[in-house]
């Protein structure tokens, strides 16, 4: 019988400003030498669904670790109450994200079992993250789960510090996976058109995958925007790329 | 989750009952996005808080489009009746 035990817990890691922040892991408890996998939240927050997500790519033979982003503005505070403080605030800064993802890849590489690659996957705000993360942190793999504002100006009196990063496109480090729903307006099936030809343009290494009857979050499994076709497939199609460009 | 869409006020002279009972206010933000629990894709959420007191200093409200519509109209009414108090 395989040995398949995982070990699910909340650490202290490193982050921006060599701060501490919290964040849960889970990891395959084989010894076997394996990839990372830095999950970014959505903008709910660190959430139950998240953690699930975090389990999951143990599951499917990856250290996982998920930061919570919101940890300065709220730390032990629920995750809801957490991601309002965040959101009155402004939301969270893109160089302080960037310093927290390289801190979470810094710390999947310090396992004793990293192979040393890593990749992160990130849904709706986080989406838009993995990217960035993909441009500025050491990465061999990056995710966007529908990222709104990677291109698209925000409208206008916008009050979350977000800005369209799409002239940095030239710069992405890691071969990235796109998945996207067509009935989602952030992003709009434009957007998504827009970000597909600065990659081809760039010649950089993408996939994109693009689902009718889904829109916004077809991951969410406790949130009516599920959609079981889209979310199967997204997941094989993870599965897949992870696979590849991180090893089992 | 992701409209990113956010009207934030600072409130004066206004209280909340939270988990531990009444606080002042000090903002509101209001925003048309993903609810936590609502049973709607998306809802007009309203983040009644005082950052001061920390995140659990919070009343929190998911309302469909509809009962944010009855309740703005309410408001409405109620705001004009005020004047002539």
């Amino acid at each position: 019988m395989q040995h398949d035990a995982v070990l699910a817990e909340t650490i202290g890691i490193r982050g921006h400003g060599n701060d501490e922040i919290e964040a849960y892991t889970a990891r395959p408890m084989d010894g076997r030498p394996r990839g990372g996998v830095i999950v970014i939240h959505h903008m709910p927050g660190y959430d139950a669904a998240t953690k699930e997500i975090t389990r999951r790519f143990a599951t499917m033979g990856h250290h996982a670790i998920c930061p919570n982003l919101y940890t300065r503005e709220a730390p032990g505070a629920a995750p809801d109450d957490a991601a309002a403080t965040a959101r009155a605030q402004g939301g969270v800064p893109d160089e302080r994200f960037v310093g927290d993802a390289a801190g979470a890849a810094r710390w999947l590489r310090s396992l004793p079992t990293s192979n040393g690659r890593v990749g992160a996957i990130g849904f709706c705000s986080g989406g838009r993250q993995a990217v960035l993360a993909g441009i500025e942190v050491d990465l061999q793999a990056a995710i966007d789960c529908y990222g709104a504002f990677v291109v698209g100006a925000p409208p206008e009196g916008f009050p979350l510090r977000v800005s369209p990063f799409g002239h940095r496109i030239p710069e992405l480090r890691a071969p990235l996976l796109g998945l996207f729903g067509n009935e989602d307006a952030h992003p709009s099936p434009d957007q998504v058109d827009e970000l597909e030809k600065l990659l081809r343009e760039a010649g950089k290494t993408y996939e994109f995958h693009r689902y009718d009857d889904a829109g916004h979050a077809f991951f969410s499994v406790d949130r009516p925007s599920y959609r079981q076709a889209a979310a199967v497939d997204g997941w094989e199609r993870i599965r897949d790329f992870l696979a590849r460009h991180l090893g089992a | 989750m992701c409209t990113y869409s956010t009207e934030k006020r600072a409130l004066t002279k206004s209280s909340g009952k939270g988990p531990d009972g009444w606080f002042p206010l000090e903002t509101a933000t209001v925003y048309y996005d993903h609810p936590v629990h609502a049973p709607d894709e998306h809802t007009v959420n309203i983040d009644f808080l005082n950052p001061g007191r920390g995140p659990g200093a919070r009343v929190a409200v998911e309302l469909s489009l509809d009962s944010a519509k009855e309740l703005l109209a309410a408001l409405a009414v109620t705001v004009e009746r005020a004047a002539d108090h």
